[in-house]
């Protein structure tokens, strides 16, 4: 059974890698490329893995799911410059790839035991969303 | 592995009919979407594509070429259109949402390597909400 829980945060970002030109940036980027940045309201969901608890009926009490993503994701996350405020992004790009997997990187050692990180997906805009599973 | 999303929105009319059957059975079987002046949808439309991160962009797909593919392939295509009318696939087949994905699907499979032409990403997955309560879903094969 898998389970979700959904949580929101905004955020700015931009999007250039040190590797590229300005130019070079603005072709693989656009808009995004702006070095003053821009934000989103990021939603992300968070799916586990998991069988109910046959005495509490429950694969994860969700309070619990819901103080983790707080503590892990939305308290570093939000109301945030990600390049120059949130780690690793002073290095790594903050594209919804790279966010989607430092999430899962924050989030997997919480679910070592019992139910299974099973997915993340982010939604940058509701347009467009990145689902990532760790592999 | 990353799977990136992308909605679309498309306005499209046609009616639901099958040459193979009598007048009687085709408003027996498509009920209101059978009636013979059509009737539209908003279509959305999400397109999924998979691929592994390319290290020098921290992108696993270019949504700006993903967009210009649908742009030209789907949304020029069937946005304001009558399907059984403009576009050839539907004039032998039933422009079912079923039969809209697979074409969708195809179209884009079909077009792919003009813009991804490199060995990721690839077309994952093609998802059409006809209404918000009815949703088809075409895969790529394993």
């Amino acid at each position: 059974m898998v389970i979700t829980r959904r949580v929101e945060f905004s955020a700015s970002h931009t999007c250039s890698s040190p590797a590229l030109s300005a130019e070079e940036n603005r072709a693989v980027y656009g808009a995004a490329a702006n070095p003053h940045g821009h934000g989103h309201n990021y939603v992300l969901e968070v799916s586990l893995q998991g069988e109910p608890d046959p005495v509490t009926g429950m694969v994860l009490d969700l309070k619990l799911l819901k103080d983790i993503l707080n503590r892990e994701v939305v308290d570093p996350y939000d109301h945030r410059f990600l390049n120059y405020e949130v780690p690793p992004f002073d290095r790594v790009v903050p594209t919804s790839e790279n966010i989607a997997r430092d999430i899962w990187n924050r989030l997997r050692p919480h679910f070592t035991t019992g139910p299974r990180l099973h997915s993340v997906r982010l939604y940058e805009t509701p347009d467009l969303y990145v689902d990532y599973r760790g592999e | 592995m990353f799977y990136v999303t992308r909605r679309y929105q498309l306005a499209a009319s046609h009616r639901l009919h099958a040459p193979q059957l009598g007048a009687d059975q085709n408003r027996q079987l498509y009920g209101k979407c059978n009636n013979p002046f059509g009737h539209g949808h908003n279509y959305v439309v999400e397109v999924s594509a998979r691929g592994p991160l390319d290290p020098s962009t921290g992108r696993a797909v270019d949504t700006a070429a993903l967009d210009a593919l649908v742009e030209r392939q789907v949304l020029e295509a069937f946005d304001h259109r009558n399907l059984n009318i403009e576009v050839a696939a539907f004039r032998s087949l039933v422009p079912t949402s079923e039969n809209l994905g697979l074409e969708i699907f195809r179209r884009l499979e079909e077009n792919w390597s003009q813009v991804f032409p490199g060995e990721w990403p690839k077309l994952e997955k093609v998802r059409i909400a006809e209404t918000p309560r009815n949703i088809f879903e075409v895969s790529a094969k394993l």
